[in-house]
């Protein structure tokens, strides 16, 4: 469904170009969950970008091929873009407070792309925003319709930006450290829903975390980054149990456990 | 004042919401109820509690950001760091100048000795000097949060409150920075209310523990009384998601 092939990424803001994503190599069927973790500024941000094709900065050059649906979302127009945009292929940022509009409400954002995609009637959407705010587990759904992003906490608002990108059932659905900000029991929560969604739907997942134990359980594919590169990839279970790479070993080792930290003194 | 960096109490907070959508009618909504407790210099406090509790409603009220409060707050010279590292840093300013404005306005350093410190700085958080030319739109997740961290170090306040500081962190970095704040919690004796959902980084690194819920504070204590023999369903309840680990067998 999803080929990437040989995804490069280049920045040009400064003297020297800086390449931060190298050769991204990645297939996505329907239906499959696939994870990637990863040190903090390896790229996984950037290649989760630009496949759901938000990266069209300025100072910057993407190489490769990003196709889905037998369309190259890389050289392909605007137009034709737009209709996978936000449709088919929707993301979850990490950031929430960056991707949501200080000045609209809840219930509006949620519901734009019903609005952009679909033909709904403003109840519908309205029946459809409401239910789909249930669903990743806020309290008092209609309260939170009228609220503006300011007035939410932090894991309320990211539970709205996975609200916002489920709503129009893409075929492809981009979670970029989803749960960060959710304590252990909204958490699985979350995670139940996006397993649903994923059975009942067929939806496709890419899964961004840097939480291994959430990507173990939820993933059946897992790609290591290190540096802009994929290091490691393989079956969750394989990597887990054998990680080949020095780094992925390292991170393995370093999952927190109950105990208390000694500062290396 | 003498030994605690913060004193709280009897705190109430509120906000106006709206109760109808052309925000006519409003309507003040209580958050915090009555809460209170002391932070002794140098401890460590970890504070947890569901999303929507209070939690980061808390910090702003000791900062002074939430105007809606009563009860009284006493601290020190103190920091925040943010639980949305990007709306807390001059999007057209670059790192390096954004790190060096507590000390330029400190005025106790000249040019040299600044950037040296900044320099030190960033490093200490696991980046490196290439990153001062950036702005903070040109880092990742990760990378922006560790330079909120560096800038509340940079101050060197008696307190820092640090809400949610590594989840975006992955856990090579995240025990980077834990090691890092407990060593300048030894050295400079900085205390820290520390902000998470997450109990096994709060065992980490806190003496400890308070857990909140629907705005109050329903139990705290020593990090093992917490953790050993919870009392509140609540805190039983996040334990029992990390139940696999050997402290709660008892040992
Ligand atoms: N405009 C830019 N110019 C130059 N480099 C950039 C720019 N934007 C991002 N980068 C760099 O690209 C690299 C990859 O960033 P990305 O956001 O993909 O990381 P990440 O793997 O998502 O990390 P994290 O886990 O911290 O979120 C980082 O080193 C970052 O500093
Ligand atoms: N500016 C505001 N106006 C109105 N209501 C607000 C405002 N800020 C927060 N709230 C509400 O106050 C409650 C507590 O929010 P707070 O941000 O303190 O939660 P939190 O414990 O930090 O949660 P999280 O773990 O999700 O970050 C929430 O119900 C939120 O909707
Ligand atoms: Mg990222
Ligand atoms: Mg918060």
């Amino acid at each position: 469904m999803l080929d990437v092939i040989d995804l490069n990424i280049e920045f040009h803001d400064h003297i020297t170009p800086e390449t931060v994503v190298y050769d991204f190599d990645l297939h996505l069927e329907k239906g499959e969950i696939v994870g990637i973790v990863g040190e903090s500024g390896s790229g996984k941000s950037m290649s989760a970008l630009a496949i759901a094709g938000l990266l069209s900065r300025k100072h910057m050059k993407k190489r490769g091929q990003i196709i889905f649906d037998g369309v190259d979302l890389l050289t392909c127009s605007r137009g034709v873009l737009r209709k996978y945009q936000g449709n088919d292929i929707c993301m979850v940022f990490q950031e929430p407070m960056t991707s949501l509009n200080p000045v609209k409400r809840i219930g509006w954002q949620v519901g734009e792309s019903l609005r952009i995609h679909t033909s709904l009637t403003e109840e519908q959407i309205r029946e459809k925003v409401i239910k789909t705010l249930a669903d990743v587990e806020l309290d008092d759904p209609e309260g939170i319709y009228d609220k503006y992003p300011h007035e939410l906490s932090g894991g309320m608002r990211q539970r709205v930006m996975i609200a916002a990108a489920i709503i129009c059932e893409p075929k492809i659905l981009i979670a970029d450290e989803p749960t960060t900000a959710l304590d252990v029991t909204v958490q699985a929560q979350i995670l139940k829903l996006l397993k649903r969604i994923n059975k009942t739907r067929g939806t496709a997942i890419l899964f961004i975390s840097h939480d291994l134990g959430v990507v173990r359980s939820l993933c059946e594919r897992v790609l290591v980054m290190y540096r802009g590169r994929i290091v490691e990839s393989g079956s969750t279970g394989e990597v887990f149990e054998h990680p080949r790479e020095e780094y992925t070993k390292r991170l393995i080792s370093a999952i927190p456990k109950m105990e208390k930290l000694k500062d290396g003194q | 004042m003498d030994n605690k960096v913060l004193t709280v109490s009897g705190l109430n907070s509120y906000y106006n919401v709206k109760t109808d959508k052309w925000g006519i009618g409003t309507a003040r909504r209580q958050v915090l109820k009555d809460v209170s407790f002391e932070i002794g210099r140098g401890e460590i406090v970890g504070l947890v509690g569901e999303s929507g509790c209070g939690k980061s409603t808390l910090a702003k009220c000791i900062l002074g950001m939430v105007k809606d409060h009563d009860g009284r707050i006493e601290h020190g010279s103190t920091k925040m760091i943010f639980q949305d590292p990007y709306g807390s840093l001059n999007p057209a300013k670059t790192v390096g100048w954004i790190l060096e404005e507590p000390l330029r306005i400190k005025k106790e350093l000249k040019d040299p000795e600044r950037n040296k410190k900044v320099s030190e700085m960033i490093h200490l958080v696991g980046l490196d000097d290439g990153f001062l030319v950036r702005k903070p739109g040109e880092l990742s997740g990760g990378q922006r949060q560790r330079i909120c961290i560096a800038l509340a170090l940079m101050m060197e306040p008696d307190l820092i409150i640090a809400d949610e500081p590594v989840s975006a962190l992955d856990v090579t970095v995240q025990d980077q920075i834990l090691k890092l704040l407990l060593k300048l919690n030894r050295e400079l004796n900085i205390a820290f209310l520390f902000i998470s959902h997450d109990l096994k980084v709060v065992y980490s690194v806190c003496e400890r523990v308070m857990v909140m819920k629907d705005g109050m504070i329903v139990e705290q204590g020593s990090d093992e009384q917490i953790y050993r023999a919870p009392e509140h369903p609540y805190t039983r309840q996040l334990l029992a998601a990390v139940i696999d680990d050997p402290v709660r067998d008892g040992s």
